[in-house]
């Protein structure tokens, strides 16, 4: 018996609720805002929208969009890590949640991808010409497996899709989900174990991009512990993200939160982030960069505060007392990602160093883009909630917990 | 022929003088053999040259020449049929030469004009004949075939015109409004930039091509500046800095003295004087006047230093390291905004989080 | 219960630094093998003691490649491009200090062991015939990963191009040494500031000059003979390379690190399918213990 039969997902239903709120419409003008900009960087190019110079090839929408959302987006990961091969079965209605999360933060991380690329319209011969694959490239290697990772998020959520369809108006859906239901129950091992394998590798490998810049990388994350960093760092946002999204929609969308779950998300990360800052602070000490680490330039000042942040999160997470704050919990959960972010941007932009005379920070455009995409990105959510089953149904709420 | 070899020219010498001339005006050498094929059979085209308020400097710079006889050959290659400082004649006799050579080559004679014209009052300040200079060029610019402006009195006012120009002395040009008059600024100009003309148009019919203010381009097309010797020292920033110092002495820049040649229009730095090597200005260490210019010369003081009309072309280096890549004030702040915003509002979404009564009632599942 | 959960995690986490360990010792050693040039490798000699700066390979690039005049500096009137850029290949920089000044020229370096061509997704950017680093912009996505990795700053974007902006740099006039001419720069250059020919060739005489020359004329050292690996553009020069944007590179290829990681890590993709392997082998082995353990309780 799959470990996804409909039986296991009794509670699940879709979210009732009106779309179209005070909310939803103001995130709406912000994605309106980021398609018209899209619009225009399609038409006048990326010198037009973008702030990028040759000093500074890569940006917001590669630090943040594709490395940030990605690994922001590494819920469905991190909560496949736990109850697939941990075997935490208790955790399980956390499960499609974080994938929602996880499809629309890849989805839209390599909506990312198209617009920050020049030459988009060639980006189908990457999967293709396998031929001219350059096996050194890592970033060959980033694109192949998020490409695959993509497909592989939605078809790990494609059960809720079935089941909603098993009761649609259509007849024709109902036979096809009725048809396609047993043939993705016996193949989603399969797929979820690829769901775990892809991450693994292109969450890895997107620190190992940085190697290549080599004497231009600031010492202080020049290491070739970078993919392992990548990847713990990672595994710890996915469950801050899981956290983040149970709280933020039970807020918005008017309901409990899974607190019994969530608190115990909080203790998991905990060993995750203690690993982290012992592996970081073992390899500058290996690579005697404690001098640069307290050197007090801005390198010194961003990585300091990125460890403070590494610190603090799990602090914040130790007794039980804490993590039964909802709160605090929420607070620790965002301290933790922005601590990812944090190391993610100092890796991407900060200790990058083309020279003195190359400056860079983000334009309008690229803020109206990224705002926009992140928008979109929960408007999609939304929808997603309330039209398939994904959260566990729930009593009306208590009045206390009602949101503004 | 027969009066040039009489005069001890032989006909070679006459075809290289040819040839010199042409050459002189940039004109191809074949031209050469036909200015002297169109003096061999006689055809001299008429000249009448009328001079007003002029110092008669542009006149003599035709005669200044170090190449003995030249300026006589040149110009019996063409018939001057009216010069006031070249005849001998005077009086009522000289105007009848002036009214036969108009009416005997109507609609071919080159007008030369030297000097500008007075129009204040009139024009009464300039009267020969009991006519003003104004009714002269007038009436004889009628039926000129070609009009010539020598010098920069002619060209544009000159000397004649200086503040504060009482006699309101104008440029022929302003005057003949509506004809093509061919402008030779200078003072004086450069003799052989009149001949070329007067030579083109006696051979061919034609004049050069003219900028907008009527100067052939082949002497007026580009500024002192750009054709200076000293321009290498310019661009390395070496400059005289006083009459006989140092730098004066070894030949920099005279920039800094007030030289006007970046703005002045004029090949006296390709075509010197006297046909003497350095007989010009800067060549003998004294700042160009601008004195062919309209605007400068005779304008704009002689040691005051003078706006680089165009920008020197890049003859300077990019650093090792430019700075490139601008960061918009607008978007750090936005950004700083957005993100302070975020950071604020889980702050209060986690603090209505955090009232709950049933967060004590919790279990742990791990406990 | 089958294999238990902790047992599962203790082998992942042993497989995984296995791995690691197996990719490290490579990295900290410091036994990093030179790239061996081409025996027809060529190149340019530039020699920063002869360049009187006029620029003229400068305009001669630009015409020898079709590509449009930088006028930006001189408010549109002559070419006068500040840097390496969308429409220059190549250009004469100033480094002025005091007493000291020298020229220097800037082009691509064409590595030995190029950062850009190990960075490419599908070899747009290869190191072809002659071992110049070639750019075909057919297999170009328009990344700028390559820009990311090359420690000279060369690869250039075109930023100002809707549509099909591509990777500008210098390739060595390949077009030009395919019809047996050389590039347009060397061609042009009066004083033989730069030149061209086999890398080997080259070398060679710049130790020749040297070691005739007299006293100070050279720093003792020819940049690019084991820069970053070694690069098949050299340079001799009478100012510290540094002052000349030729930065201190040791002989390490910039992509040795991040190459002997990922090989070590993904070598013939087999830790990827051991990983796939064991993840699935862990969650059918969870699978049976959840469904014998909901039996026991049901029985």
């Amino acid at each position: 018996m799959s470990p996804h039969a409909h039986a296991a997902h009794p509670d699940t239903g879709p979210i009732s609720g009106p779309l179209l709120t005070r909310e939803t419409m103001a995130i709406g003008v912000v994605a309106a805002i980021g398609l018209l900009a899209i619009f225009y960087r399609f038409l006048f190019g990326l010198g037009a929208v973008t702030a990028l110079n040759d000093g500074y090839p890569w940006g917001l929408w590669i630090a943040f969009d594709v490395v940030i959302g990605t690994a922001l987006a590494c819920g469905g990961y991190a909560m496949a890590l736990l109850v697939y091969i941990a075997n935490h079965g208790e955790y399980h209605p956390l499960v499609r949640p974080a994938l929602v999360t996880s499809a629309f933060g890849y989805t839209i991380a390599g909506a990312s991808v198209v617009l920050d690329v020049g030459r988009y319209w060639a980006l189908w011969r990457v999967p293709l010409y396998f031929w001219h694959w350059n096996v050194n490239s890592v970033l060959l290697e980033v694109a192949l497996c998020i490409m695959a990772y993509v497909l592989v998020a939605w078809l790990e959520l494609s059960p809720a899709f079935l089941e909603r369809g098993l009761t649609a108006s259509s007849p024709r859906v109902r036979r096809f989900s009725a048809w396609a239901q047993p043939l993705l129950n016996r193949a989603l091992l399969w797929i979820i174990a690829l769901g775990l394998l892809l991450p693994t590798m292109h969450q890895s490998s997107l620190g190992s991009l940085m190697l290549l810049s080599g004497p231009r990388l600031h010492p202080l994350w020049n290491t070739p512990l970078l993919p392992l960093l990548f990847l713990v760092s990672c595994i710890g946002m996915g469950y801050g993200a899981v956290v983040m999204e149970g709280a933020i929609s039970s807020l918005w969308l008017n309901r409990e939160p899974e607190r019994e779950m969530l608190a115990g998300i909080g203790r998991t990360v905990v060993p995750v982030l203690v690993f982290y800052v012992l592996l970081r602070v073992f390899d500058l000490v290996w690579r005697g960069q404690l001098d640069a680490l307290f050197a007090l330039d801005h390198y010194s000042v961003m990585a300091l505060m990125e460890l403070a942040l590494f610190v603090a999160a799990p602090l914040m997470l130790l007794s039980t007392r804490q993590r039964r704050d909802m709160g605090n919990l929420f607070r620790a959960a965002m301290v933790l990602l922005l601590a990812g972010s944090l190391y993610r941007i100092d890796t991407f932009l900060v200790a990058f160093n083309p020279g003195p005379h190359w400056a860079y920070f983000p334009s309008l455009g690229e803020i109206a883009i990224t705002s926009g995409l992140v928008a979109i990105e929960i408007l999609g959510y939304i929808v997603m909630v309330r039209f398939f089953p994904i959260l566990t149904a729930q009593r009306p709420p208590r009045p206390s917990l009602t949101a503004a | 022929m027969k009066a040039l070899t009489s005069d001890g020219v032989s006909r070679r010498d006459f075809v290289r003088i040819c040839t010199m001339a042409a050459a002189a005006v940039g004109l191809s050498s074949s031209a050469a053999a036909q200015i002297a094929q169109a003096v061999a059979r006689g055809l001299k085209p008429s000249v009448v040259w009328l001079h007003f308020q002029e110092c008669t400097g542009c006149t003599e710079t035709l005669l200044r020449t170090s190449t003995p006889g030249l300026a006589e050959i040149v110009l019996d290659l063409v018939s001057i049929d009216y010069h006031e400082t070249l005849f001998a004649a005077a009086g009522h006799q000289v105007e009848a030469a002036l009214q036969s050579a108009i009416k005997q080559n109507k609609g071919k004679y080159i007008l030369v004009v030297e000097g500008a014209v007075p129009v204040k009052d009139d024009g009464i300040y300039c009267m020969i004949g009991g006519r003003t200079a104004l009714e002269i060029l007038n009436e004889t610019a009628k039926d000129a075939g070609a009009i010539i402006a020598i010098g920069s009195c002619a060209a544009w006012g000159g000397v004649a015109a200086a503040e504060p120009n009482p006699t309101g002395a104008t440029g022929i040009p302003d005057i003949l409004k509506g004809k093509t008059v061919v402008s030779i600024p200078g003072c004086p100009p450069n003799p052989y930039n009149f001949l070329g003309v007067a030579l083109q148009y006696a051979t061919f019919g034609t004049l050069p091509r003219l900028d907008e203010q009527g100067r052939p381009l082949f002497a007026y097309g580009r500024t002192i500046h750009e054709h200076c010797p000293r321009r290498a020292h310019f661009d390395a920033g070496r400059f005289a800095e006083q009459f006989g110092d140092e730098g004066h002495r070894l030949g920099y820049c005279l920039y800094k003295l007030g030289c006007k040649g970046p703005a002045t229009h004029a090949n006296c730095s390709v075509l010197h004087y006297c046909e003497v090597v350095d007989a010009w200005p800067i060549g003998l260490g004294s700042p160009c006047f601008g004195c062919a210019e309209r605007g400068i010369g005779f304008n704009v003081a002689q040691f005051q230093t003078i706006q680089i009309q165009r920008p020197t072309p890049p003859d300077t280096y990019p650093p090792i390291k430019s700075d490139q890549g601008a960061i918009s004030p607008v978007a750090t702040g936005i950004g700083g905004l957005i993100g302070g915003a975020l950071i604020g509002a889980g702050y209060m979404a986690s603090k209505k989080l955090g009232d709950g009564p049933a967060a004590t009632e919790v279990e742990d599942p791990k406990e | 219960m089958g294999i238990s959960r902790r047992s599962a995690l203790k082998a992942l986490v042993t497989a995984g630094s296995a791995s690691a360990a197996a990719a490290l010792p490579n990295l900290t050693a410091d036994a990093a093998v030179l790239p061996a040039p081409r025996p027809d490798a060529v190149g340019l000699l530039y020699d920063a003691t002869l360049c009187i700066g006029c620029k003229a390979c400068v305009v001669a690039c630009a015409d020898a490649n079709n590509l449009q005049r930088d006028t930006a500096w001189s408010d549109g009137k002559w070419q006068a491009p500040l840097d390496l850029n969308a429409n220059t290949k190549n250009i004469i920089k100033l480094y002025e200090d005091g007493s000291q000044s020298s020229f220097v020229k800037q082009q691509c370096m064409h590595c030995l062991d190029p950062a850009c061509a190990n960075a490419c997704m599908l070899g747009a950017l290869k190191k072809t015939e002659f071992g110049i680093v070639s750019y075909d912009p057919t297999y170009c996505v328009g990344c700028r990963y390559c820009e990311m990795a090359c420690p000279f700053n060369v690869p250039k974007f075109e930023w100002t191009n809707a549509f099909t902006p591509k990777i500008v740099k210098c390739e060595l006039c390949r077009h030009r040494l395919a019809e047996g001419k050389e590039p347009a720069c060397t061609e042009v250059c009066p004083r033989r500031a730069v030149i061209f020919g086999k890398r080997a060739d080259l070398l060679k005489e710049a130790h020749r000059r040297i070691d005739t020359a007299e006293r100070g004329r050279y720093i003792n050292h020819v940049y690019g003979e084991t820069e970053a690996g070694g690069t098949q553009c050299l340079y001799l020069s009478h100012v510290p390379f540094d002052k000349i944007g030729l930065p201190d590179y040791g002989p390490v290829p910039i992509p040795n690190t991040q190459r002997t990681l990922q090989h070590g890590i993904y070598q013939g993709f087999v830790a990827p399918m051991v990983l796939y392997g064991a993840l699935a082998t862990v969650m059918i082995r969870n699978r049976k213990a959840r469904a014998s353990a909901d039996s026991e309780e049901a029985a």
